[in-house]
């Protein structure tokens, strides 16, 4: 049941067209949590001066991932929609490596899911963003 | 008391679109993402025609989130940055021709961004607006606004908080 579901929301994401656009590939997923991975590339560059990846990239890349765990939850019976997320950008990621998103589910109503995330970039020790968010769940 | 005369209008326009299209198409994302912008004075709105590949649900289909947070954040930096050359715009004091070669100033770095979904992003173009609330010599607050058919119907909003560059 549990694997079935990973299985759907994994193939999911593989159908979103902006997450394929943005090369993103699910590392994990499964019961409120999920990691996602996003490569570098040029045209994803928000400063041209630093090479360091926009933070609008970043953001996709945790709404995403945050989405994907509430998707995987065992409580979450369909799909879920985004009501509001909040990131902290703590550093710009480093140019030319890719960064990996880790989102949980933390708390979980018939309603609403609430959600935590982490960016980091090779260096795991020290986040590139942290984010906070609020997303529906959906009937069936 | 001699008072100068004011420039052609044909000379004004084309500093500051230049000076815009320099700024905006110098971000390799922005122009990844398609987004570009209205200039009326010093006030920009920023435009997103809808593609297919800014789709997050393909079922609805609707607009994936994150193009909708990184649209308003796109809008809030420029429109930052807008602001912040414009003095040196009009004073002359900003190489309009260095910054068309690709010589931009330096941006200002997101410290924090908090979007609100209010309803789905529709199937097609997107526009947006921010507005500066503090622009302080380090730290920024910015809101920004998007909607699509109906400017009264916002579908997402935003605020966010900027690091300034620093002029040294």
């Amino acid at each position: 049941m549990t694997a079935n579901k990973a299985q759907i929301a994994k193939q999911f994401i593989a159908f979103l067209p902006h997450a394929k656009a943005l090369g993103m590939e699910i590392v994990e997923i499964g019961d409120g949590s999920a990691e996602i991975t996003m490569p570098y590339a040029d045209h994803l560059v928000g400063d041209p001066k630093t090479g360091v990846i926009h933070g609008g990239a970043v953001s996709a890349l945790m709404d995403t991932c945050g989405g994907a765990a509430v998707m995987s939850h065992p409580d979450a019976p369909a799909g879920t929609a985004t009501i509001d997320l909040r990131i902290d950008y703590m550093r710009g990621a480093t140019p030319g490596q890719a960064i990996t998103a880790k989102a949980h589910v933390y708390h979980i109503t018939r309603t609403v899911a609430f959600v935590r995330a982490t960016a980091c970039d090779e260096d795991t020790d020290r986040p590139v963003a942290s984010a906070t968010g609020a997303f529906t769940v959906e009937g069936r | 008391m001699a008072r100068k005369t004011p420039e052609p209008v044909q000379i004004v326009k084309q500093r500051r679109d230049a000076a815009l299209t320099a700024l905006v198409s110098g971000v390799p994302y922005i122009t990844f993402m398609g987004i570009s912008f209205d200039r009326r004075g010093d006030e920009v709105t920023a435009i997103l025609p809808f593609a297919e590949k800014l789709i997050g649900n393909p079922t609805l289909p609707a607009i994936h989130g994150g193009v909708t947070a990184a649209f308003l954040e796109v809008t809030a930096v420029i429109t930052l940055s807008w602001a912040y050359i414009w003095e040196d715009l009009e004073s002359g004091a900003l190489d309009v021709e260095a910054l068309a070669a690709g010589d931009l100033p330096r941006l200002p770095k997101t410290i924090d961004f908090t979007v609100d979904y209010l309803r789905s992003g529709l199937p097609r173009d997107a526009y947006a607006r921010a507005t500066i609330t503090r622009a302080g010599r380090r730290y920024a607050s910015v809101q920004a606004e998007a909607w699509q058919d109906n400017r009264d119907r916002p579908f997402a909003q935003a605020t966010a908080h900027f690091l300034m560059p620093r002029n040294d």
